[in-house]
């Protein structure tokens, strides 16, 4: 493992972030931290810079300017580093769907250079984990959205890392997946300490399983703290309430890119 | 390293493999052109003296059949973009370089193969290569189009969005180099201009390495055959990668 950047309690810290395509401001100098084995949800309205954060911290994109430490790296200098001490569930699947849920793990690990001694057992132990194990050789295309979530959580899981990135995991979901994929979590975070970083619409999957909640808006963050303090803050009785009383009730217009358009297209085909 | 580009061919290969209607699909067109070009013209190219039109043109398709596997296996990127699996290797600690050579490697394979498979469907339509001993000459051609096709593949790939411009390459791109490529027709004799065209297109010296090593018939010669097919790929690996690492999702 190369030298950590910096050494501290935080799992992640942001500081005065900022992302600019062309003259759109989508991330607007965010500052914020997640204590190492939090759950942290990071909540905000559709187009608020949700996936655009993730996507920076997760080495994807380029910051305009500001410094961001995950795990102690730097995702720009230290991006091999910071990559291996994160595992992450996209927004839309990000599965190979002519593979089988066992070849998907396995070329997960290989490209994670997970040692081969311990490739089998770790797949076997997570596939056991979110309950595909007895599905492992059939190909994922035959996969409902629900067990194509679960396997890219374990996927996500397979090389040990101390953070768990989720962009929206439970979205389209039935309420038993839901609250399988969270239980899952759970005794994940209370076995390992994993940190998990999530984002949800869902405000109260959230109240239920975050410690902590930042709300982003706009670009810029609006509130951080408990779902409780947040309700005392707001003087409200939910976080929903307490979410909107921070964000307003305006809906929000999003201009739909090709990747939204392919979603569509993609529910289209899948019925 | 290895590991890395050896899992990622292996994924290109399995995806081929467990595809059957792709590879059906692909092979009917190949054995199409044979049938009703080889046979249909045939008469005709044998009283204007150029002998069996069947022997000249089935390298021409093996040598199309390459071109478009290949172009489609590097293009496979942008489905791998919408369909979210590009990131799952985007945000993996590897280098793009290596993910680029284990997909072009992939690619190249899988378009060889299907290559081999058109050159024995050729055989059973009645195409006999004149010299055996030239049988690895022309693997090697068809490796080296393989690879050249599949990095222009990869590299235009990384330039779109969506598979909206996709018939736009079919038409402008791949259509073209196929048709003036002298995969159906000799080079010799024809107006300087189409001479002139077909020498810029790179799947000319492919065809022309092909029916050289498969009938002994040639155009431009082994040696320019193979500088240019390797100087070109060179060429593409290098925009290939270079596009393939400025992708963003």
């Amino acid at each position: 493992m190369p030298q950590k950047d910096r050494m501290d309690n935080y799992s992640i810290e942001v500081r005065n972030l900022t992302k600019k395509f062309g003259n759109f401001t989508a991330v607007d100098n965010i500052s914020f931290s997640v204590n190492r084995g939090e759950t942290f949800a990071f909540l905000g309205p559709n187009g608020a810079g949700k996936t655009t954060t993730i996507k920076m911290l997760t080495t994807l994109l380029h910051p305009t300017t500001g410094t961001m430490l995950v795990n102690g790296y730097d995702p720009i200098a230290n991006q091999d580093a910071v990559r291996r001490s994160f595992g992450i569930v996209f927004q839309d699947p990000s599965l190979d769907d002519e593979l089988t849920a066992y070849e998907n793990m396995e070329f997960h690990g290989v490209l994670y250079r997970v040692p081969d001694k311990i490739l089998g057992k770790r797949i076997e132990e997570l596939l056991n984990f979110v309950e595909l194990w007895d599905r492992k050789n059939d190909v994922v295309k035959h996969f409902s959205g629900g067990m194509k979530r679960r396997l890219e959580i374990a996927r996500g899981l397979l090389h040990t890392p101390e953070v768990l990135f989720m962009d929206e995991p439970t979205i389209g979901l039935d309420p038993q997946t839901r609250n399988s994929i969270w239980k899952y979590l759970k005794d994940l975070n209370g076995t390992t300490g994993i940190t998990v970083f999530f984002t949800t619409h869902y405000m109260d999957e959230a109240e239920r399983v975050a410690d902590r909640v930042a709300i982003i808006d706009q670009g810029k963050i609006v509130a951080e703290g408990s779902p409780e303090g947040l309700k005392t803050k707001t003087s409200t009785k939910s976080l929903e309430e307490a979410f909107l009383s921070l964000t307003g009730k305006k809906i929000r217009e999003e201009e739909a890119g090709s990747i939204d358009q392919m979603r569509m297209n993609r529910k289209m085909w899948s019925r | 390293m290895i590991r890395t580009i050896y899992i990622l061919w292996l994924r290109q290969l399995k995806r081929y493999v467990r595809s059957r209607s792709r590879i059906i699909g692909s092979l009917g067109q190949p054995l199409l052109f044979l049938v009703a070009l080889g046979y249909g013209f045939g008469p005709i190219f044998q009283k204007a003296g150029q002998g069996n039109y069947l022997e000249f043109l089935a390298p021409g398709v093996i040598a199309m059949s390459i071109l478009f596997t290949a172009i489609f296996s590097g293009m496979e990127i942008i489905w791998d973009k919408q369909f979210g699996f590009l990131k799952e290797t985007l945000v993996a600690p590897v280098s793009r370089l290596n993910i680029m050579i284990g997909r072009t490697l992939g690619g190249a394979t899988v378009a060889t193969l299907q290559g081999i498979i058109v050159f024995f469907i050729s055989i059973a339509a009645g195409f006999r290569p004149t010299n055996i001993a030239f049988l690895p000459v022309a693997f090697f051609v068809m490796v080296l189009t393989a690879l050249l096709f599949t990095a222009m593949g990869t590299a235009i790939a990384s330039l779109l969005e969506d598979m909206q411009g996709f018939q736009m390459i079919m038409n402008f791109l791949v259509m073209p180099i196929f048709f003036l490529s002298g995969a159906l027709f000799p080079l010799a004799g024809l107006p300087d201009s189409i001479v002139t065209i077909a020498s810029l297109n790179p799947l000319t010296f492919g065809v022309d390495g092909l029916r050289g090593a498969l009938i002994g018939q040639m155009h431009f010669g082994f040696i320019t055959d193979f500088a240019v097919l390797s100087g070109i790929t060179a060429l593409l690996l290098v925009v290939g990668s270079y596009l393939f690492s400025k992708i963003e999702i």
